[in-house]
């Protein structure tokens, strides 16, 4: 079986965000990225998946994050690595095409990807994605098991409830949690892979897929109506008689 | 202007809350007809959607599934081609609003708090990096936008009436997703969305170990313990315990929310709270835009220190 | 598998000489016992490892059992360790892997030089290669490798703590030169709260003294050496790199640590991987060097009685336990009281070797923290105080004395939190 895993490289909310200059974008410079915490779930479950003779392939689009990516998920187990050149349209819509072409020069059985990521504001890749390649998907997936040319999947709802489907092979799954937690890169294992595994490429031919919208504004929601900040104990205690729980 | 289509969200035979945020938020609009297309049964139910003139009737399965309702929702658009497309960020609005907006070329904008109708276009705000960002977004109709839950009140939605019912008739799917059952959860020894007060932990908690500071003050207030996700996963938390999404909606008299950011997803399950006091070491945290009260202090020195004022 | 060959004695069912009873039933002696029956599969998986060689050479004198911190509180120690290895057990796949807190009690005492400060690391590397970590141990090395502190916390805000103190803290990143004196801060005085209480008097201590120093900013990355100690060379390796450059770029006569492992790191292990000998100093030891400036600017008193806690990095390890003495014994008022465990003998805190971060997996295999077992013996000493000077230890032992319900009795304080009460 060949699994795809597709990476996206976030900014990393452990950081102040601020606005950029012209007001419709995060300011980037000094901003960490790091990979989209749910794709490291889809690169998981995608290892676990994966049995003797199997092919976990990660894919992601080139860029800053693409070499220490691709070389984690190989370090983690990942067959092979490709970085898609030609592309810079960080869209939903656009990474939608881009993975298309990729995927569509080789034969995939599962295309997994993290459920969505801080920044998709146009849309979720996975679902996106399969309507392009004209193939099943579902979404918010915390369990997969493989049935010959089938996947189970479980589904979660709200209030705790989750949904079992079938699904027909080749298919894209939305992962929201692997069933373990994702593995550990030794850091000397990443350096080797950086040292010594080829890294393929993928020439993606021009997109035109666009989101379709246009950001006219960004801004840090109000803090009006926000909390009332306490500084002390005393301040705590008051609040917490006046609401009789103490 | 040629309206507004809601998705009408249901499960378990009921409309979920935010069918009626979104049935409310389209009337306010003003940009047209409301109509809304309603699964299975539920369509049975149309009087309950009286904030729409027209209902559909799509011929699915009451059990949702993601082929199905996608084709239908489609099937529905391109019977009553709206300028507008309310699908619920949901989980079930995943699977229906990407594949709609890919499968049909129309734009699509996820994670929406509020939409304002501008000449034929649509200026949505979405909240977006884990709450910390409000993005505007301008988009041309027809559009696809996707309704994060508490973004309208689901109270103006909540209309008897007698809208008309439409039949869409057959949808044709390939079957390639079928659904199997519906897996209800495991009660646990407390049920939180029943509790009164509820002391919540987050990453912040750090290790393990470190929850029996929180469960001490919980203790003490009488107070059952709740949590956000990252800890069920982790295995420290039962699941019955997760408060947000795809957790438990709770409505305690107070929540208290101890290390946890406060992304979008937490938000959702615990913002009906009556009380929500938040401590986070980081005062850009968004849990305290939602909060009544707020400290920025490390959450470890106000727990021990309120656990000893309480003794 | 026998080395000798053993006499065949035959022991006699009946057999009393000169009036003593040595019937055969109950005195065995005579019968041949098989010493080396092991399978020692387990231990040669250990030994073949490169730094794993020295576990070979126990052999079973037990000085080490009563040394070991963690064997005071639970079952272990290199001893106990070969003994299992030789009876099946798989190190790399066993928390007795995590317990060690490379403390260096046992090797001072082994007149074998069994080596825990190599077997370890050389054992947890590979069972980290093998994907073996402990969950809350992996969680600090993904902080580490990603936000260069194992807090997880952002690099850009490790120098957030500059702002609460009165005077001005040079940043080497903004403000780049020749330095006298290179501070380097460390994490947990940079981000926890009770470290930058310990940094904030660092600094005024700095002023008091006239000190020219800087520091690196947010550039400043953990010194690695916990990491090195867990098993994780390669982000050790890293770590190195990143370190180096930026003493490299900053040109300074003393590099003055505030945290003992980084004096470890930067005085035995930096220079093999970068070349250079660092002019490293404790800070104990810096302001050792200038007591009796010091002396002249301590105004305060202190009159409390203050028992010293040996870092092992510091003491044991490095053989420095006079440059802390030194300077507790001049703050004016202050009694020094000596714990039973102390110096070469210092008890550990539970710190080292990644145990500041695998509390969760001891706690399952030990009767109390070390470091509320330290915590007792301050209390019964008779101590008021327990200072120490390596920032992992504040927070522990103030956990500690939460825990055994001495906050009333004991406080914690670091050395130059002590300096700065009474410095005018």
């Amino acid at each position: 079986m060949r699994f795809a895993v597709l990476l996206k490289w976030v900014p990393d909310l452990v950081e102040d965000l601020e606005v950029d200059d012209e007001g419709t974008g995060v300011d980037t410079e000094d901003l960490k990225f790091k990979l989209n915490e749910f794709d490291d779930h889809a690169l998981e479950q995608a290892l676990l998946l994966a049995g003797e003779g199997d092919e976990v392939v990660a894919l992601t689009l080139e860029g800053d994050g693409a070499e220490k990516m691709l070389c984690t998920a190989i370090a983690k187990g990942a067959s092979r690595g490709i970085r898609l050149t030609g592309s810079s349209s960080l869209d939903t819509a656009g990474l939608a095409d881009s993975f298309s072409q990729a995927l569509g020069a080789d034969t995939y059985d599962l295309i997994l990807t993290g459920v969505q990521s801080v920044d998709d504001r146009d849309g979720q890749l996975g679902p996106v994605l399969a309507a392009r390649m004209g193939l099943p998907c579902v979404s918010v997936v915390s369990e997969v098991g493989l049935e010959g040319s089938t996947a189970m999947v479980a589904k979660e709802y709200s209030g705790g409830m989750v949904a079992e489907f079938e699904v027909d092979l080749p298919a894209v799954l939305g992962i929201q949690a692997a069933s373990e937690a994702p593995r550990y890169a030794p850091v000397s294992r990443v350096r080797q892979v950086q040292q010594t595994v080829d890294l393929e490429e993928f020439a993606v031919s021009g997109t035109g897929a666009s989101s379709g919208s246009s950001i006219t504004g960004m801004a840090q929601p109000e803090s009006g109506g926000g909390a009332k900040m306490l500084t002390g104990l005393d301040e705590l205690v008051e609040v917490l008689n006046g609401l009789g729980v103490t | 202007m040629a309206g507004v289509l809601v998705v009408c969200e249901h499960l378990s035979g009921g409309f979920a809350d935010i069918t009626f945020e979104m049935l409310g938020l389209a009337s306010s609009l003003q940009v047209g007809e409301v109509s809304a297309v309603a699964f299975g049964s539920m369509a049975d139910r149309s009087g309950e959607l009286g904030a729409a003139s027209t209902v559909i009737s799509a011929g699915c399965s009451d059990d949702f599934n993601p082929e199905e309702y996608a084709a239908a929702a489609k099937s529905a658009v391109e019977t009553t081609s709206p300028d507008l497309v309310l699908v619920a960020s949901t989980s079930m609005g995943y699977d229906i609003a990407n594949p709609l907006a890919a499968t049909l070329g129309i734009p699509l904008i996820a994670y929406c708090t509020g939409i304002e109708p501008e000449e034929g276009a649509f200026v949505c705000t979405s909240s977006l990096y884990g709450g910390k960002m409000g993005v505007t977004s301008t988009v041309p109709g027809p559009a696809v936008v996707m309704m994060l839950s508490g973004a309208h009140n689901a109270d103006d939605g909540r209309i008897e009436g007698s809208p008309g019912v439409s039949d869409l008739g057959a949808v044709d799917t390939p079957g390639r997703v079928r659904f199997k059952q519906l897996i209800e959860p495991d009660q646990g020894d407390v049920d939180i969305t029943q509790s009164g007060v509820l002391v919540a932990i987050g990453r912040g908690i750090g290790g393990k170990d470190d929850i029996e500071v929180a469960e001490e003050l919980a203790d003490l207030l009488d107070a059952d313990m709740a949590c956000s996700r990252p800890l069920v996963d982790a295995g420290w938390m039962p699941k019955s315990r997760q408060v947000g999404k795809s957790g438990m909606r709770v409505k305690p008299s107070l929540y208290i929310a101890l290390g946890i950011s406060g992304a979008p997803e937490h938000i959702e399950g615990m913002k009906d709270s009556a009380t929500i006091i938040a401590i986070n070491s980081d005062e850009n945290a968004p849990i305290f835009d939602v909060a009544d009260y707020g400290m920025a202090e490390d959450l470890f020195d106000v727990c021990e220190e309120l656990i000893e004022e309480l003794e | 598998m026998t080395e000798h060959e053993y006499q065949n004695f035959v022991e006699k069912e009946n057999a009393v000489i000169d009036g003593i009873d040595v019937s055969g039933i109950w005195n065995r002696m005579w019968e041949p016992r098989e010493l080396t029956g092991f399978d020692f599969t387990y231990l040669d998986k250990v030994t073949s490892l490169p730094g794993g060689a020295s576990m070979r050479a126990c052999y079973q004198c037990a000085e080490c059992v009563g040394a070991c911190p963690v064997d005071n509180v639970g079952s272990y120690g290199p001893r106990k360790l070969f003994q299992r290895l030789q009876r099946g057990m798989d190190l790399f796949n066993h928390p007795d892997l995590w317990l060690c807190t490379t403390c260096n009690n046992c090797l001072r005492v082994c007149p074998k030089g069994v080596d825990m400060m190599q077997v370890m690391p050389a054992a947890r590397e590979q069972a980290i290669l093998d994907g073996n970590v402990p969950a809350e141990l992996q969680e600090m090395l993904q902080n580490v490798a990603e936000y260069g502190n194992p807090m997880g916390e952002s690099a850009r805000r490790r120098t957030r703590w500059t702002k609460g103190v009165e005077y001005p803290v040079r940043d080497l990143s903004k403000d780049p030169g020749e330095v006298d004196v290179l501070w380097y801060v460390s994490d947990y005085f940079s981000y926890h709260s009770r470290g930058n209480d310990a940094a904030r008097a660092m600094v005024r201590v700095f002023n008091h003294l006239g000190v020219d120093f800087g520091i690196l900013g947010r550039g400043e990355r953990c010194d690695g050496d916990s990491q090195r100690l867990c098993g994780e060379t390669g982000l050790f390796e890293e770590l190195v790199e990143h370190n180096h450059a930026l003493f490299e770029q900053n040109p300074h006569q003393t590099l003055v640590v505030s945290d003992p492992h980084a004096y470890n790191a930067l005085k035995n292990h930096y220079p093999e991987l970068t070349g250079v000998e660092y002019p490293v100093q404790h800070y104990t030891q810096f302001l050792a060097g200038r007591i009796d400036q010091l002396n002249g600017l301590l105004t305060g008193e202190f009159a409390r009685k203050v028992t010293f806690h040996d870092p092992c990095y510091l003491g044991r390890h490095n053989g420095e336990y006079e440059a802390p003495r030194n300077l507790i014994e001049t703050v004016p008022g202050v009694e020094l009281i000596e714990m039973f465990r102390c110096k070469q003998q210092g008890y550990c805190c539970g710190g080292g070797g990644g145990g500041m971060w695998l509390d969760g997996l001891t706690a399952d295999h030990t009767s109390e923290r070390l470091s509320e077992n330290r915590v007792r013996e301050a209390v019964e000493v008779g101590a008021e105080v327990l200072a120490v000077c390596c920032p992992y230890e504040v927070s522990r032992f103030e956990d500690a004395v939460k825990s055994t319900g001495n906050e009333d009795v004991l406080e914690v304080l670091d050395i130059i939190e002590i300096i700065d009460m009474c410095i005018g």
